[in-house]
């Protein structure tokens, strides 16, 4: 598995889970990296069952949104499926305020994100 | 407005590069935490400002680096103030599109600025739309935590 700078990847059995290093998902030098990272996910190594674990995120801009868009048109083009989870009250409130909650399939945690692949 | 009501301001001219403002937008976020803004509050000034700045050194300036940023902020007893302002040529508001549209969710204009009005409680342009004032009224007072009394 490649070796990820802004992404820490694990396997649970079929899905993908991603945590991510950075606490703050901003625009900035290292987003490039980031999203980068998240396509590579898809267009290089075919995950076709991806969870996005956002624990560790207690912060993120409207240019993190548009690369989790790309990422998930990404993911269906390869008919796979991308979801969310352990998104934080404020944060969520962001997806819903520009109504991308209504485009991810955001789960309240991990556990049950993985029971619904 | 009377001028002896800011408690603290801050001014930078920052250049027109990602990343630019981290420092300022910093100093501002611990100005309210010291302050005992709630955190939402604090989440929504960050939220705000970031998309601003964005909008102002990606958008308005077009990352030129010849090109710098002016900010302004202030901080009163129960409101926050900050003024934006690129060298660019501005932009027309009413032709940003509403980003919430089905027919546009996935298109990345008009997002920032949905957010900024979201958050804050006046988002305010000038005519060209090369500066903004973004203002926070305060919403509520965080325990201190330490030696302050219970409200």
């Amino acid at each position: 598995m490649a070796g990820y700078r802004r992404l820490q990847v694990n396997d649970v059995g079929e899905v993908c889970v991603v945590r991510f290093r950075d606490p703050k998902i901003i625009e900035d030098i290292n987003i490039q990296e980031w999203g980068q990272e998240l396509f590579q996910l898809v267009d290089v190594e075919n995950r076709q069952k991806v969870l996005l674990n956002f624990s560790a995120v207690d912060f993120l801009s409207s240019a993190a949104l548009g690369k989790l868009i790309t990422l998930d048109k990404k993911v269906k083009a390869h008919s796979g499926t991308l979801k969310l989870c352990n998104i934080r009250p404020e944060i969520y409130e962001v997806f819903a305020i520009t109504k991308l909650n209504r485009l991810f399939d955001i789960k309240e945690d991990e556990s049950d994100a993985l029971a619904s692949f | 407005m009377a001028e002896d009501r800011w408690i603290w301001s801050s001014d930078h001219l920052i250049p027109s590069r990602a990343g630019a403002g981290r420092r300022l937008l910093q100093e501002l976020l611990d100005q309210l935490k010291r302050q005992h803004w709630v955190q939402h509050d604090i989440f929504s000034v960050q939220l705000a400002v970031e998309e601003a700045l964005v909008n102002a050194i990606k958008h308005g300036n077009r990352l030129d680096h010849a090109k710098q940023v002016h900010v302004t902020c202030r901080v009163a007893a129960d409101l926050l103030r900050v003024e934006i302002a690129d060298q660019g040529g501005g932009f027309d508001l009413r032709a940003v599109p509403n980003p919430t549209d089905p027919q546009r969710l996935e298109s990345p204009r008009g997002r920032g600025i949905m957010l900024m009005r979201s958050f804050m409680s006046r988002v305010q342009y000038n005519d060209l739309g090369n500066c903004v004032v973004l203002e926070k009224v305060r919403g509520g007072h965080d325990q201190p935590r330490q030696g302050g009394s219970t409200p």
